[in-house]
């Protein structure tokens, strides 16, 4: 069995900074395993810019991005092993990996970060009825067609989802000759970036139909038209506003889950609103010495987000193995009220170490004018003031050392949204 | 090309017919109008190796089931597909349900249906907890098995070819006349094939197959009666390891929630005649209708656990409650097998044998002495022990290529799939044969790797390459 003191499974974004970030502070025995032929997860099929406006300060293709951190790993000698997929880890933190080059490894880790993304929805998840046919992708598969492959997905396209794989592949469709005749969103509100609808939809002309969704898929072999319906308050199809629209293709992006397989068969508890683990400050796990970070946690929509909070994972993880590192045995829980949906971390150590702390969060509906607030035992200790909130954008509240130091066990942490004036 | 004997279709029973003939000294040729086995009922059904309390007694259904049922293990290992033994229930939630379930109950011990038992709420829950707490009463059957359904006929099909019968895909039967006794098989592929005797197995199209060969309106019309189904995420097969049915009552005849062989669960069907042989479109109203229903079983059911849904066509007969199988009255040298509807994946093994002994003893055929009944299924990678893999992957490298992450099914699976005979032509081939985009991504990740293998292995442009044959193809021409 070979052994290393810190594996971390996933070279994409997350895996990436975690192992930069570990090596910064001082690890040299690190293994990065990567199930795919490259190093930089799905950057590498997000051939559009955007990306590294806050790491950066300049804008970015997703490759560009992730080289610049393969470069740094490559610059630390950070061992990793390509084409190597990890099948299973269990409460010992032992890994068991395959591939090619060297069949069955086992590898004992002393510590183990999960830094292994998300996957798309697929059709069943959402109830779509109708033909099973040919045409049908998920965004991202799409994605990784046209953009990596080479190759031409269809003509005459719907796109279902308005998140921002959904925009993105609108823009990327029509730049590939197919018409992009509608993008139906089920919400009164996309859950994608502002900028994305106006330079992917807007500049296009493309409809955006929010509250609407499909309801069936045509086709004998390959889809021949989808029929789309608005739906009322409730989400449900008002089956008299039905009308047919004819595609070959229908682009699915309707919400991205954790791949959390590995976290669950070595028992890490999960979150059943993020589908991640429950991390404290520190993005370690309720096994111990096993962290997450980037959207296996939970889903971001910037990548800079990702690789802040895996750098912080990678430290944290080197902490963890150099024992400088508090005991998890207390925790306090950070609750969330009034329109914030969750909160990354999910817990604060009784004693923390790590400070400041930077929470993420969603909110679960659109909102106007306000603040963004950490309440301390009803007490208002940290705050930002916005001027909308969406579904749609996380938000972050960075709460600086001080405050974090004056936390005390068994006080009620809550993060909220204040409206104000 | 001339042959002794052709089936028409290359579902479950034309492929178990096909290898149960090659027991003997003949020359057998299976004709299917799509480009694989196990595409149309075969595939779309719930996976129940009933036990055979349902069927009226004295009815071929009830026969051929009860012996099915008993086959069912043996072959299992022989031919090296799922089964599982997993024992069913049939759960009465009212008053009255305790008439309903002994009368099933002495129906089954008619039939010859062993360890049969009648069980009362507190054992129910003990055995499967998560069922809803209002269960009154319930038949215990312990002999009824799940089995894989498209794996079986799979596994069927190879044997079959191993042991020498050939099968044509994309040949769909457009004519068939006679010369002297010798029927005359023209297919859509612009081929004929003459052989002596025909078997028709062509499942919801039986009637239409009777039609030409005797130019005449068949004695038995197929209906094709739609069922659909919701499969639910492995992370939810804790939720029953039994099959559980429904007493049927006034209002149908329910619906099951059973694990699949390979921990899924699987929720359906409901039962809808439909007017087109090709429609197996699901319908909003439908899904909810089964959803709905089976809340009946398990309140808690979870929806969110829900990966797809589909849904199958049964073979009924108009009119008539039982299966067809037998030479036929009128045109000599055919020999039907027809509404073979539920029970009928349990019973095709049984069926099978009935029907080669019958047409063996007809056409006086010898026992082929280098008959093989043994047939090897691909490794699953997923199912191996460690030390299996090892030397799996030692034996060949492709082995440690994982292409489906949901389901760790490697490359060396699906090449071994596509190089089978008969093999994957397609992704959904691809599919059935290894398990590869049968996961909770439902192909999210694997499409395009999948998609470069079948083009790889079968000398095509990637993309020529279909989802499930005709014109389903992935992508565009460049």
């Amino acid at each position: 069995m070979l052994h290393h003191r810190l594996v971390i499974i996933g070279g994409g974004p997350a895996g990436l900074a975690a192992a930069h970030g570990a090596y910064e502070e001082g690890e040299r025995d690190i293994l990065i395993l990567e199930r795919e032929e490259h190093l930089g997860g799905i950057l590498n099929q997000c051939i559009h810019n955007g990306f590294g406006l806050h790491t950066f300060k300049e804008e970015l293709t997703g490759p560009e991005y992730a080289s610049r951190f393969i470069e740094l790993v490559k610059k630390d000698n950070i061992p990793y092993k390509l084409n190597t997929t990890v099948i299973d880890v269990n409460k010992d933190k032992i890994i068991t990996a395959v591939n090619q080059e060297d069949g069955l490894l086992l590898i004992k880790a002393d510590a183990i970060i999960l830094a292994c993304g998300c996957r798309e929805r697929p059709r069943g998840a959402i109830n779509i009825a109708g033909a099973r046919c040919a045409g049908i992708y998920s965004a991202g598969t799409a994605q990784k067609l046209v953009n990596i492959d080479g190759l031409k997905v269809g003509k005459e396209v719907v796109i279902l989802g308005s998140g921002d794989i959904g925009l993105i592949m609108a823009r990327r469709m029509t730049f590939e000759g197919a018409k992009v005749k509608a993008v139906c969103e089920l919400m009164p509100y996309s859950s994608g970036l502002n900028r994305n609808i106006v330079q992917c939809l807007n500049d296009f002309d493309i409809p955006l139909y929010f509250s609407h969704t499909v309801i069936k898929i045509n086709g004998k072999d390959r889809v021949e038209s989808i029929v789309v319906a608005k739906v009322d308050e409730k989400l449900n199809p008002i089956l008299d506003t039905a009308f047919e629209i004819k595609c070959d293709t229908l682009l699915l992006s309707v919400g991205l889950l954790p791949e959390n397989e590995l976290a669950r068969t070595c028992g890490v508890e999960l979150s059943r609103v993020t589908n991640g683990a429950i991390v404290d400050e520190s993005m370690m796990t309720s096994m111990d010495g096993i962290f997450e970070c980037g959207n296996v946690l939970h889903v971001h929509d910037l990548v800079d987000y990702v690789s802040e909070e895996s750098t912080n994972a990678g430290k944290s993880a080197v902490r963890y193995l150099n024992k400088s590192i508090s005991s998890r045995d207390q925790v306090l829980e950070v609750k969330t009220s009034n329109g914030v949906r969750y909160s990354v971390p999910q817990l604060i150590k009784k004693d923390t170490d790590y400070t400041p702390i930077q929470f993420k969060m969603r909110v679960s509906n659109v909102y106007k004018n306000v603040e963004v607030a950490l309440l301390v035992d009803g007490e208002k200790v940290a705050k930002k003031i916005k001027q909308i909130v969406t579904p749609g954008e996380m938000e972050t509240l960075l709460v600086k050392e001080d405050i974090v130091k004056k936390i005390k066990a068994g006080q009620n942490i809550e993060l909220t949204l204040v409206k104000r004036g | 090309m001339h042959k002794d004997i052709i089936i028409i279709g290359a579902g479950v029973v034309g492929c178990s017919i096909a290898r149960e003939l090659s027991r003997y000294n003949t020359s057998i040729l299976v004709l299917e109008k799509e480009n694989d086995v196990s595409v149309g009922t075969s595939k779309a059904n719930s996976g129940i190796a009933h036990a055979g309390f349902d069927a009226k007694e004295g009815s071929l259904k009830a026969k051929f089931n009860v012996e099915g049922n008993k086959m069912m293990k043996k072959l299992s290992e022989e031919l090296d597909f799922p089964f599982k033994q997993n024992g069913a229930m049939v759960l009465g939630f009212e008053d009255d349900s305790i008439d309903k379930i002994e009368e099933l109950y002495h129906r089954g011990i008619a039939n010859g249906v062993e360890q049969l038992r009648i069980i009362r709420h507190d054992e129910i829950l003990k055995l499967e907890p998560e069922i809803n707490d209002q269960v009154q009463v319930a038949l215990l059957a312990p002999t009824s098995g799940i089995v894989s359904p498209y794996e079986m006929t799979i596994a069927y099909a190879e044997n079959a070819a191993s042991n020498g019968v050939t099968f044509v895909f994309d040949a769909e039967v457009n004519k068939i006349d006679r010369k002297g006794h010798t029927f005359v098989i023209t297919t859509s592929n612009n081929q004929t094939y003459e052989c002596d005797t025909l078997i028709n197995c062509a499942g919801v199209y039986a009637d239409k197959i009777y039609e030409l060969v005797a130019n005449k309106e068949a004695p038995f019309q197929i209906i094709p009666r739609k069922g659909e189904y919701c499969l639910l995420d492995k992370t939810y097969g804790y939720l029953t390891s039994h099959t559980l049915f429904q007493t049927p009552t006034k209002m149908g005849k329910g619906i099951l929630v059973t694990p699949t062989t390979h921990e899924n669960i699987i929720v359906g069907p409901n039962a809808h005649d439909e007017e087109s042989k090709e429609d197996v479109d699901t319908s909003i109203e439908g899904l909810n209708e089964v959803w709905n229903k089976a809340l009946l079983t398990m309140p808690h059911l979870p929806k969110r656990g829900i990966i797809t849904q589909f849904a199958g066509l049964r073979a009924h007969a108009k009119n008539y409650d039982d299966f067809i199988v037998g030479y036929d009255k009128d045109v000599i040298n055919l020999y039907n097998v027809a509404a073979i509807e539920s029970p009928g994946l349990t019973s095709a093994p049984a069926i099978a044998v009935h029907v080669a002994k019958e047409v063996a003893e007809k056409l006086n055929l010898s026992e082929n002495k280098n008959f093989n009944p043994v047939r090897k299924g691909i490794p699953h990678f997923a199912y191996l022990s460690n030390e299996e893999r090892e030397a799996l992957i030692k034996e060949n490298p492709l082995y440690g290529h994982i292409i489906c992450r949901c389901e760790v099914v490697s490359e060396g699976e699906i090449v071994e799939a596509i190089r089978r005979v008969p093999g994957a032509k397609d992704l959904d081939g691809v599919k059935r044969r290894t398990r590869a985009g049968m996961g909770r991504c439902q192909m999210g990740f694997c499409t395009p790797k999948v998609m470069e293998i079948i083009a790889r292995e079968l000398h095509e442009d990637i993309t020529s390459v279909t989802k499930k044959g005709h014109e389903s193809f992935m992508v565009d021409k460049r």
